[in-house]
């Protein structure tokens, strides 16, 4: 069963943001979708400064398997990537919501978040998705 | 529901993703792809491929059929116990199958053939055989194991004592024949192994022993890359019955002398080579970041040249590497070219296969 941390929200395209205490969010993709993807072998991150709207196709991530595109899960400016993930774009699969993590993004709305899904919410999605 | 092979309970026991390869229930992995890549350059791993097909052609005139339906020319097979890699071919000169054919004896020949071509390769070989003195039979109650690496033949002669003395003398392309055991010098990864056919019913003991010895069990993932990275073509992907191996890098595998054999596919050939060899299955390295992927199209001077036939992250170059069958000749052959993914055209080389030889790790 893959981890799914109660503190985090998450999309229906299997992104999870975590909110920063400076009002940033931190996205990442989740276990189940590292875990589908497969080893990673490339990350093609989003430009620093660029302005994004939620469910856009804002980077590509590249297993051993396939290539597949990671949206953002709210609009606003990216402000950092993970530029481990350069070097060592597997740590994806071995730690996905910790040194996993892929962009920081300064959220135009904040209150988008809301219209994410809980921890549970995300469960049953991934449940359903897998039926 | 999928075939399985007798090995599948230790596939289970150690952990790997089984995934439907040509109907067979396959292990994909034991956890890391990439890990498994690098233990059988460096050291030692097996692969479960007894879900390959093993045909028998036995009789007075399997000789003479196979001078008729394979592209290669038995008759290099000077003496027993030696192996050769050819296609079969259909009239047009399209690729029916990739095999290895084993001599046995004047009047026993066996063909180790893909998964996915099995019957199909039957039928073909059947209806060619058409009034010919012979008995072609699958042979089925077997386990084959792809032992390979740098270390896996002094594994093995740990593993099998018996086994030890032919093994040291076994040259590539050569094959051992103990008991039920039937070991050949071949493989499909470019390291140094054999390809062991054993009884179904000890292949699980075999499989343990050989973990014990420190042989990392291997799955198909890294089978590809391996092979992919060794320059070796992989039947359905970079070869089909649409093409003929005058553009799939296998020419040298056609043999045109004597004039007088008359194999199957063989006017076809002739004429394609009259009317010039217009394209050429080649490696493509990429220069920059990103993985080159199957179809992805190929560009020179804004010119479309073709498409990659199979493409993946080369482990052992830590870059991408890829075949395609592009529209070349001799002047632009070595050149750089371009790759579109996703819209984007990325710079790549043409380079010279195999990706990596033995001691490139």
């Amino acid at each position: 069963m893959s981890k799914v941390p109660s503190e985090l929200r998450y999309t229906q395209t299997h992104e999870w943001v975590r909110v920063e205490d400076d009002g940033s969010f931190v996205v990442g993709i989740t276990d189940h979708a590292q875990s589908q993807l497969g080893e990673l072998v490339f990350a093609d991150l989003p430009d620093v400064g660029a302005k994004v709207n939620s469910s856009d196709e804002v980077c590509v991530i590249e297993s051993v398997k396939a290539a597949s595109d990671v949206y953002s899960p709210v609009s606003g400016k990216i402000m950092e990537v993970n530029e481990d993930l350069e070097e060592s774009p597997s740590l994806v699969n071995s730690d996905p919501y910790g040194d996993g993590w892929l962009f920081r993004i300064d959220p135009v709305d904040p209150d988008e978040l809301s219209e994410l899904l809980d921890a549970d919410a995300y469960s049953q999605y991934m449940e359903e998705d897998e039926d | 529901m999928l075939k399985r092979t007798p090995l599948f309970e230790q596939h289970l026991r150690e952990g790997a993703l089984m995934v439907n390869f040509a109907e067979w229930e396959m292990p994909l992995h034991y956890g890391s792809q990439i890990d498994e890549h690098r233990k059988v350059r460096q050291d030692a791993g097996m692969f479960d491929v007894s879900h390959m097909g093993v045909i028998d052609i036995e009789g007075e005139a399997a000789a003479a059929l196979l001078r008729l339906v394979l592209a290669n020319n038995i008759d290099k097979l000077k003496t027993s116990g030696r192996a050769l890699y050819s296609c079969m071919l259909n009239e047009a000169g399209g690729v029916i199958d990739d095999l290895i054919v084993y001599y046995l004896s004047p009047s026993h020949y066996r063909l180790i053939v893909n998964a996915s071509t099995t019957e199909k390769d039957l039928a073909w070989l059947k209806k060619c055989a058409g009034d010919y003195s012979v008995a072609i039979n699958h042979q089925t109650g077997l386990a084959m194991l792809a032992i390979q690496g740098p270390t896996a033949k002094e594994k093995v002669a740990r593993v099998l004592p018996w086994l030890a003395p032919g093994l040291q003398f076994l040259k590539h392309f050569q094959v051992l024949q103990q008991g039920s055991y039937f070991i050949a010098s071949t493989g499909y990864t470019g390291e140094d192994g054999i390809e062991v056919i054993l009884p179904a019913s000890e292949a699980a003991t075999i499989w343990n022993e050989c973990k014990n010895a420190g042989i990392a069990p291997i799955g198909l993932g890294a089978r590809d890359t391996l092979r992919l990275e060794a320059g070796f073509n992989l039947y359905g992907q970079d070869m089909d019955e649409t093409v003929t191996p005058l553009v799939s890098n296998l020419a040298g595998t056609v043999a045109f002398e004597p004039a007088s054999r008359q194999f199957i596919g063989r006017s076809a050939l002739e004429s394609q080579k009259e009317q010039g060899i217009t394209q050429h299955l080649v490696g493509i390295k990429l220069l920059g970041k990103g993985v080159l992927r199957r179809h992805q199209m190929v560009y020179a001077n804004h010119e479309r040249l073709g498409e990659i036939t199979s493409g993946t992250f080369s482990p052992t170059l830590k870059t991408s590497i890829a075949f395609a069958r592009l529209a070349l000749n001799v002047d632009n052959h070595l050149a750089n070219c371009e790759v579109d993914i996703r819209g984007t055209h990325y710079p790549a080389q043409i380079v010279k296969l195999p990706f990596v030889t033995g001691d490139k790790k």
